[in-house]
């Protein structure tokens, strides 16, 4: 695909911000747990925290393509940082934007887009993932109020988070249109985080267990009609497979321009190893599989952005970067031999960060689902 | 307050660059960005257009090929618009030309200060700045590391080995800034796209009233005769220290007289 003018500008500042403001502290904040709200401020001044928001509402009016661009840039020197700007922009502040209320627009949206507020998810359960319609989180109408009681698990930015977007259960015998969807703020005292989980991957954010525990919202924090919650919910997953897909070329990408770096210093045999066909074919074959991934998820953003149907290549683009990210890290590794094994370089790093790409956002299983029952709609 | 900045588009350096072995000059097909050491001279002069409450930055550039992609950069972080000198004729010109044309350039803009890096990262001649002055007349600081306006004159904080020395002349003067004496600021992404907007009026060398045969590889007093690659750097000296290696070390130091 080729860029316009502004979306290659977009990527080329975005990628200076991520070289110089993220890339030199990602080892510190991996032990620290994260970095200072600054940074996301930091982020938001350039418009990377409400990049296709409204500019009436703060932020930056630009296409998905462009957004994908500049995930993959901050996912290519740290992936928990990614995941915190995307859980910002395309489920949350995209949710609030597409279905919220105006006075739901004027109060959060401006506050996302600078960082003031950092917003979470909160759709998967511990005992359900996949299968998003199995949640048990009540909400329960008391008056003007919705009382929530319930677990969530896996949720991204859960302690540092200001802005919940929550997916409950308003008719327990509802079934898939008794669910609903809530935007509240997290300084509740029915807010409680429970764990903060220890990870492979992903250590520069926090991933929590919360419990609702008659936890009092009001009923003007309902998002979109009640009991229309699940498609509100997994219409934002869709979009946030392209992100996905965007972090899986990100990393990739950075273990590739590694290998190849490290493959021009390192030799052996009385050569550089790069020289050696058995690696040179290797970061052909890296570079001919991060090129296709990345062609994969610019075309289903270019696909949204169009406004035509992206599901289907939204799908094949996270099932495909994801999956590949895993193998080009294993290979970034087996390239640099022992030193790859070691903290000491970046390859370790982006092998443990990659993997989680496989599953958040929908599994690959979960992909190939999707993917299958939109054959018909393919050019065989 | 008008201030006029110079800023160069060059090469991307973080790509492969080559030399075209007929002018021994960096090939510059490719898409061209804004050179860094000029975007220090931006944010300089976007610092002193909003501490002065108001103003005007505009931009002046050359370029052979038409290229825009380095000032729509510097026009991202809030300059209000550009003037680009394109003109097949100018591939190959010296630095002598190259300020000439700049001068031409910038005489149409009547600006109170005109602002430039103090060298650029390609060519690193590190001559245009002061030879544009010339070219136009004014006084013209070297290596600022901070700039005041104050009426009619300009004060600056000229950098030295030592420390910095006091001095002022009157405007218009062009006054070149030292790389990495301000933090520039990144374009916002709603400046990437207010940018698509801000005029950028392209000139070409008949409408400088500049003769095409002054400028260019003919015109040019300057040639690159031969380049050769740079000697590769020898391995360091490793000092194992049993005990008494800050001696060696101060007794290496004091052999290349640096203490």
């Amino acid at each position: 695909m080729i860029l316009t003018p502004e979306q290659e500008q977009i990527r080329r500042v975005a990628r200076q911000f991520a070289v110089s403001n993220i890339a030199p502290h990602v080892r510190e904040w991996e032990a620290s747990g994260g970095p200072q709200r600054e940074l996301y401020q930091q982020m938001a001044q350039i418009g990377l925290m409400g990049m296709t928001i409204d500019p009436v509402y703060g932020g930056s009016g630009l296409d998905f393509v462009s957004y994908a661009l500049a995930i993959e840039e901050i996912a290519a020197v740290d992936g928990g940082i990614s995941n915190v700007m995307a859980a910002n922009n395309s489920p949350v502040a995209l949710a609030i934007e597409t279905h919220g209320t105006a006075e739901q627009r004027t109060r959060f949206l401006p506050r996302l887009c600078t960082a003031e507020w950092l917003a979470s998810i909160h759709l998967t359960e511990p005992h359900t993932g996949s299968d998003a319609s199995a949640i048990t989180t009540r909400a329960l109408r008391d008056g003007d109020e919705f009382v929530l009681d319930g677990h969530k698990a896996f949720i991204t930015a859960g302690s540092t988070s200001d802005v919940a977007m929550i997916v409950a259960r308003t008719d327990p015998n509802g079934g898939k249109s008794g669910i609903s969807v809530f935007v509240t703020t997290t300084d509740n005292p029915g807010y409680q985080v429970l764990t903060k989980e220890r990870k492979l991957g992903h250590r520069t954010n926090d991933t929590c267990q919360v419990r609702f525990e008659a936890m009092r919202v009001p009923s003007t924090d309902l998002l979109g009609p009640e009991g229309k919650g699940l498609s509100i919910a997994l219409g934002g997953l869709s979009l946030g497979r392209i992100g996905c897909a965007a972090q899986s070329v990100g990393g990739a990408r950075q273990a590739l321009r590694l290998s190849k770096q490290y493959a021009e210093e390192r030799s052996t045999f009385g050569k550089p190893i790069i020289e050696h066909q058995a690696i040179a074919f290797q970061l052909a074959e890296m570079a001919t599989e991060v090129e296709a991934g990345r062609q994969m998820y610019l075309h289903a953003a270019a696909l949204h952005d169009a406004g035509q149907d992206s599901i289907s290549a939204a799908s094949m683009a996270k099932l495909y970067a994801s999956e590949m990210a895993e193998r080009v890290a294993s290979r970034a590794i087996q390239i640099h031999g022992g030193a790859g094994f070691l903290e000491d370089h970046l390859v370790e790093k982006i092998y443990r960060d990659v993997r989680v790409y496989q599953i958040y956002e929908g599994t690959s299983e979960v992909q190939k689902i999707l993917i299958s029952r939109h054959l018909d709609s393919l050019d065989m | 307050m008008k201030v006029v900045v110079c800023v160069k588009q060059i090469p991307d350096p973080a790509l492969p660059g080559e030399l075209d072995p007929s002018t021994n000059y960096l090939k510059r097909d490719d898409k061209l960005i804004l050179d860094e050491s000029d975007s220090y001279g931006v944010e300089m002069a976007l610092q002193l257009v909003e501490s002065a409450g108001g103003g005007d930055v505009s931009l002046v550039s050359m370029a052979p090929n038409g290229a825009v992609g380095g000032l729509r950069t510097a026009l991202a972080m809030g300059a209000e618009g550009a003037v680009l000198v394109s003109d097949a004729a100018l591939a190959g010109t010296d630095a002598l030309g190259t300020a000439k044309v700049l001068a031409a350039a910038i005489s149409r803009m009547s600006p109170d200060l005109v602002l430039a890096g103090v060298e650029s990262s390609d060519g690193y001649t590190g001559t245009v700045p002061e030879m544009i002055a010339g070219a136009l007349n004014i006084p013209s600081i070297t290596f600022a590391k901070q700039i005041q306006i104050e009426g009619g004159n300009v004060k600056v904080q000229r950098q030295t080995e030592a420390g910095y020395d006091d001095v002022e002349c009157p405007t218009p003067a062009l006054v070149s800034v030292t790389a990495g004496v301000v933090e520039p600021r990144y374009p916002s992404f709603k400046g990437i796209m207010a940018a698509k907007k801000k005029p950028v009026e392209e000139l070409d060398l008949s409408a400088l009233g500049i003769d095409s045969s002054s400028v260019g590889k003919n015109g040019a007093r300057q040639e690159t005769v031969q380049v050769t690659d740079a000697e590769e750097r020898q391995a360091g000296e490793i000092i194992e220290d049993d005990g008494d290696a800050h001696e060696k070390i101060i007794e290496f130091l004091g052999e290349l007289k640096v203490i």
